[in-house]
């Protein structure tokens, strides 16, 4: 019998006491159901508390007219009419769809380009990937303040470097200029975002065989075809799936506005969650706040509704 | 390689690899020549014709100092790493648990928990931020680290259970069934064969969950308000902007000194942090 078993199962067996002898809390735990019970339970009562509970609590707020200090009274829908006919909140709307399709269609186009590169062999490449990711891990709020100071309209060295190229004549007022101001968010937002995507679509690559691109090319197909019907198809799933991380958190985006614009210039960059967040903790309106985050959620279900579509299609393919 | 002639390679390789290098890593250079620049060479005008934007000839200290003695940096830091840890071990003491009996074991509604807990991971924190800081101050947590501690784990758990799900899911059930057979009790089997086999995804899902806690900001800015509570990004937002004026020096240096412990960490477990990337999204 000790023949079968390995290193560990024998000190294990070495504390092997005949089932009726055990404790009654082992007993009681080989139940598969009782056990998984038991495992479930912290998670769930943490979830139940932190999440399920404010979302309750926050359709709950939504229908009174609470404020911060003041207990509100039930309004019905009057949170969402008000909402509802509220320019800056259509504003927020445009914005935030702006910002995440914008920027969801660079940090694709740059994350592929990026991993197609990376999927090279040459020297330095596992130094390079490591270096590339900083980005993405460093706090977005702290490298964001270095991106505000680099856009300083006065201490710009962006417009000192465009200046000296012979790109620009006067000075690009970044974020002053509602425009510009988009676009600026939406630099950072991709700067950002792009190693995200080019490390996980490194991965999805890398589970490519390359024998797959040797059999093209024996066939004769050039380097776009290769990627066009070799490459592209069976990185598509993977793809899918950043894509629907991506467009979540980025539809919920929240600091990087927050630093660099605080919303506007006149509410030019204003997304759902910094006009949330203005209304519901900056002017203490509870309840309208909490009716503008809860208006993310039926849109974000939409979008998450159409990519999960997409990828179950993407994989039965 | 690319194929063809030498100019190809420099044509699609090496320059846009450079750019994309440069491009990714100078608002960290910027961060940094800005923290050791002094004052008067900071805030010289772009178009000043003496302005020299990639070095300093008189690199001073003088931020950092400033940073560390006159505000509460070095407590904001010790707060975060405090709240980063705490909410990192309670998310990957669930985590393994949950994970593990979503993969493992056989229970009633256990497929519609397994997707409850997916949808989660997909709920931004910004949906929530509102209602939860009534249920915070309901619970008596508001401007304490608890407040947070308790929080995090609720977009950490997921993320965790999903990644070490998938792990699990790799380890052959045989391992387990062995130890059985011998006699071990079913939670013996899981702590003592299961979890230590599980450790590199256990390291991924934890470097992850330190680093996601260390960066987040708008929980940490609304549940608390009084500055030696603080965390890093929401201490260097908050209390090194005076109205309009903005401490730049101070400013790039606390940016600097924060980002040290995430890249620390991330410094030394690339791999498993990559991995654990690419495992949140395969799922």
């Amino acid at each position: 019998m000790a023949t079968y078993g390995s290193a560990s199962t024998v000190a294990l067996r070495q504390q092997y006491v005949p089932a009726a002898q055990r404790g009654p809390i082992t007993r009681l735990l080989e139940d598969e159901r009782r056990l998984a019970f038991c495992l479930m339970l912290p998670t769930m009562v943490l979830l139940a508390l932190f999440i399920a509970y404010p979302f309750v609590n926050g359709i709950l707020l939504a229908v009174t007219d609470t404020r911060v200090g003041m207990p509100g009274h039930f309004v019905g829908l009057d949170n969402f009419t008000k909402i509802w006919r509220d320019d800056i909140f259509h504003v927020a709307v445009w914005n935030t769809c702006l910002y995440t399709f914008v920027t969801t269609v660079f940090k694709l186009v740059l994350g592929l380009w990026l991993a197609l590169l990376l999927n090279r062999h040459f020297r330095g490449k596992a130094f390079m990937r490591a270096f590339i990711l900083l980005p993405f891990i460093i706090p977005t709020v702290l490298s964001t303040f270095a991106w505000k100071w680099m856009f300083d309209p006065t201490f710009s060295v962006l417009n000192w470097v465009l200046f000296h190229v012979g790109i620009i004549q006067t000075r690009i007022n970044w974020l002053g200029d509602p425009v510009m101001a988009m676009v600026s968010v939406i630099i950072v937002n991709v700067w950002r975002g792009v190693p995200f995507y080019a490390i996980s679509l490194l991965a999805g690559l890398q589970t490519i065989s390359p024998e797959l691109h040797e059999a093209a090319a024996i066939d004769g197909a050039r380097a776009w075809n290769r990627f066009r019907h070799v490459t592209w198809p069976l990185l598509l799933p993977v793809t899918l799936v950043i894509v629907l991380f991506s467009v979540i958190q980025t539809f919920a985006d929240f600091q990087l506005v927050y630093v660099l614009t605080g919303g506007g210039p006149a509410n030019a960059t204003q997304l759902f969650a910094t006009y949330a967040y203005q209304l519901g903790i900056g002017t203490g309106l509870l309840s309208q706040g909490a009716a503008i985050s809860l208006a993310i959620f039926p849109i974000l279900l939409l979008v998450v509704i159409v990519q999960l579509i997409y990828i179950r299609r993407a994989e039965t393919l | 390689m690319i194929e063809g002639a030498k100019w190809r390679r420099w044509v699609f390789f090496y320059v846009p690899v450079t750019a994309f290098v440069v491009g990714l890593l100078f608002p960290f250079y910027w961060m940094i020549i800005t923290t050791i620049r002094p004052d008067r060479e900071l805030y010289r005008p772009w178009s000043a014709p003496n302005y020299a934007p990639f070095w300093t000839t008189h690199p001073t200290l003088e931020h950092i100092r400033n940073l560390l003695t006159e505000t509460l940096f070095s407590t904001w830091m010790l707060n975060t790493m405090f709240i980063s840890l705490a909410a990192t071990a309670i998310s990957l003491f669930c985590g393994l648990l949950a994970g593990y009996a979503l993969s493992r074991l056989k229970f009633p509604y256990a497929g519609l928990i397994g997707t409850a807990i997916f949808i989660t991971y997909l709920v931004p924190q910004t949906l929530l931020f509102i209602p939860l800081a009534d249920i915070i101050r309901n619970f008596k947590l508001g401007d304490s680290p608890w407040a947070l501690i308790l929080t995090y784990p609720t977009f950490l758990i997921p993320f965790c259970t999903w990644l070490l799900m998938g792990y699990f899911k790799s380890i052959p059930k045989e391992l387990e069934e062995c130890a059985r057979i011998d006699g071990a009790p079913r939670w013996k089997a899981m702590v003592y064969i299961i979890f230590p086999v599980a450790i590199p995804g256990i390291l991924s899902a934890g470097i992850f969950a330190f680093t996601l806690s260390w960066n987040e900001f708008i929980y940490a800015l609304v549940f608390l308000s009084s500055p030696e509570q603080k965390t890093v990004p929401v201490g260097v937002t908050s209390e090194l902007v005076r109205g309009d004026v903005f401490f730049w020096g101070e400013l790039m240096a606390g940016a600097l000194l924060g980002s040290i412990p995430v890249a620390f960490v991330y410094s030394f477990f690339v791999e498993y942090y990559v991995s654990g990337i690419t495992g949140s999204v395969k799922g």
